[in-house]
């Protein structure tokens, strides 16, 4: 019988994921709820340091799958080496980020695996050595409680949502010899952008404009800058040129749940609120007393946010020094 | 080249979205139903490449009676004929069930190239189009913001966080889309009038020869236990004061010293 949680961590260009600490330690929490053993995977291309650094999160076993095609993600070579593994240790729980590399992976391997997938959760629960999955639909307008049938059971979790528990052990290391299969893709070119900006989903903190700025982000930006943060846009800010598709928040864009959400000259749209419901602390700016985002928020200033950016950001920076 | 493009018919994003009485599904009444977003995105690319290089563009789409709409609106876009999987026992299939019917028409349909949007933004759930792909034993690129075809390759730009890959795969393939690609085309009056002309192949689970105990609501791996609305917040606390900066001072000390997030 299936028993066991694999953990399947991240790694790019030589650093670990956020989401793999998230994965580890969600991991741990399960395996320890069903009495089994924890074993975090690792696919890459001379990881054995990465490995060392996941003994931080508790792992009892670490899988190390090493090999020169396997440095960048690629769909085919991923879901080839993970479905051999997971054959071969025929786990009950399956925990990954749902993440754009897990995303893309998840269905690959439930239909490898004829396993039932439960994507984007943002809460675990085990009761009665049942467990249940919490994850938002309709972009975040409801959530959904769901079980699994059969093994392994595959679990991706919304990235930044699941708390990072260090629990050091002197983990095993096991790299097994893997074969990567038939792969019909390659990757010819990777761009990234700047290192230094957030990226969206992982933000702690986010700072989103809307129609109410008018396409200026200027103080938006500086705000973000002073937080730490990640610039967000609402879906009619995107349509009108303002901000490139990879910042829009919403049902149609991203999904967020950072800790700290400041809306600025967001009307409050239902697709715009689905997709940040789930923010810990929501600070809503905007003109208009009636906008729609104040019932969403926690707090809220009524005011013009060409003013109101700039001051808080000033304020900001004092509190920071 | 032929392609076929994988469709849903989803509740309109602006949508409110309400529990039925049952706790595990939603009311389907007073619901505006529109194509997925990211499908429109799908059948426009499949479009500007028949547009570019002739040859076909099927839609595919499994739904009840209602999902017809949608398969017309993709072909008054200018699809050139649909496939309907419309079969009570089908309703309610989760992503995996749904895969392997919609793999199972396909082994009917030439395609050279298969696209879909990313996910269906109703149950959010990411993976059909992934699991066709390995159903069919093709390779996938999901999220993709640009796309060129060239000698029996595809290459894909593939957006992923902070950045973008860009990935070539050999044909046929599979690929979903993401916001950027392109800018849906609306359906013409005269592409609505040709539309009611096209033909549409409907199919139920037995035609497919899709065994009926893996498919439908009965069947689903992943139960829906119950679906609540989100949490309510508490009511807004809204910061007053004279000018701009005390309200920038009193929401800063809040962040600072209630919520210690600065």
């Amino acid at each position: 019988m299936a028993q066991g949680v694999f953990a399947i961590t991240e790694q790019r260009d030589g650093e670990l994921r956020k989401v793999s600490f998230e994965t580890v330690s969600e991991g741990r929490r399960v395996a320890d709820g069903l009495g089994t053993e924890l074993t975090a995977v690792l696919l890459g291309s001379g990881v054995d340091g990465l490995a060392e650094e996941l003994k931080k999160y508790g792992p009892d076993k670490i899988l190390v799958a090493d090999d020169a095609g396997l440095a960048e993600y690629t769909t085919d070579a991923y879901s080839n080496v993970l479905a051999e593994l997971i054959q071969s240790s025929d786990p009950a729980v399956i925990i990954m980020g749902a993440s754009a590399q897990g995303k893309d992976l998840a269905g690959r391997l439930a239909a490898k695996l004829d396993a039932g997938v439960a994507m984007d959760c943002v809460k675990v629960q085990l009761e009665n050595g049942n467990l249940t999955y919490t994850r938002p639909m309709f972009g975040g307008k409801i959530n959904a409680d769901v079980e699994i049938e059969g093994a392994p059971q595959i679990v991706a979790i919304r990235p930044n949502v699941m708390d990072i528990t260090e629990a050091a052990k002197n983990s095993a290391i096991e790299k097994p010899a893997v074969q990567l299969g038939e792969v019909k893709t390659a990757i010819v070119e990777k761009k990234m952008e700047t290192d230094d900006k957030v990226e969206l989903t992982e933000a702690d903190i986010i700072v989103s404009g809307g129609r109410g700025t008018g396409g200026d982000y200027a103080g938006i930006e500086a705000l973000a800058d002073a937080l730490g943060a990640a610039v967000g846009a609402s879906r009619s800010a995107v349509d009108e040129g303002w901000r490139p598709h990879s910042d829009q928040v919403g049902q149609t864009g991203k999904t967020v749940s950072p800790t700290l959400y400041v809306a600025c000259g967001i009307s409050g749209a239902i697709q715009h609120l689905a997709g940040m419901s789930t923010s810990k602390y929501i600070v809503a700016i905007n003109k208009d007393e009636e906008a729609p985002i104040f019932s969403k928020a926690d707090f809220g200033i009524v005011g013009d946010l060409f003013e109101l950016v700039p001051a808080i950001t000033e304020e900001v920076k004092k509190v920071k020094e | 080249m032929d392609i076929v493009v994988l469709v849903k018919q989803v509740p309109d994003t602006e949508s409110l979205v309400q529990v039925a009485d049952d706790g595990v599904s939603i009311k389907k009444q007073d619901i505006k139903w529109i194509m997925n977003p990211y499908d429109e995105l799908a059948v426009e690319a499949a479009l500007q490449i028949k547009e570019a290089q002739g040859g076909t563009v099927t839609i595919l789409s499994l739904g009840p009676e209602k999902a017809i709409e949608t398969i017309r609106t993709a072909l008054a876009m200018g699809a050139d004929q649909g496939v309907h999987i419309n079969d009570p026992a089908a309703e309610g299939s989760d992503s995996l069930a749904t895969a392997k019917l919609l793999a199972a028409a396909l082994k009917d349909i030439p395609y050279e190239l298969i696209i879909a949007g990313h996910r269906a933004v109703d149950e959010d759930n990411y993976q059909v189009a992934s699991a066709v792909a390995e159903l069919l034993g093709i390779p996938q690129v999901s999220m993709v913001n640009k796309v060129e075809l060239t000698d029996g390759k595809i290459t894909c730009h593939r957006t992923i966080e902070g950045g973008t890959v860009v990935v070539e795969a050999s044909l046929p393939a599979l690929f979903t889309t993401q916001r950027g690609l392109n800018e849906p085309r609306y359906a013409s009056l005269p592409g609505i009038m040709k539309a009611k002309k096209k033909p549409v192949d409907v199919k139920t689970v037995a035609d497919l020869g899709v065994d009926a105990a893996l498919v439908g609501a009965a069947n689903r791996k992943v139960k829906i236990k119950s679906l609540r609305l989100p949490p309510e917040r508490q009511t807004v606390k809204m910061i007053e004061g004279e000018a701009a900066s005390d309200k920038a001072t009193a929401l800063v000390k809040i962040l600072h010293e209630e919520t210690k997030i600065i």
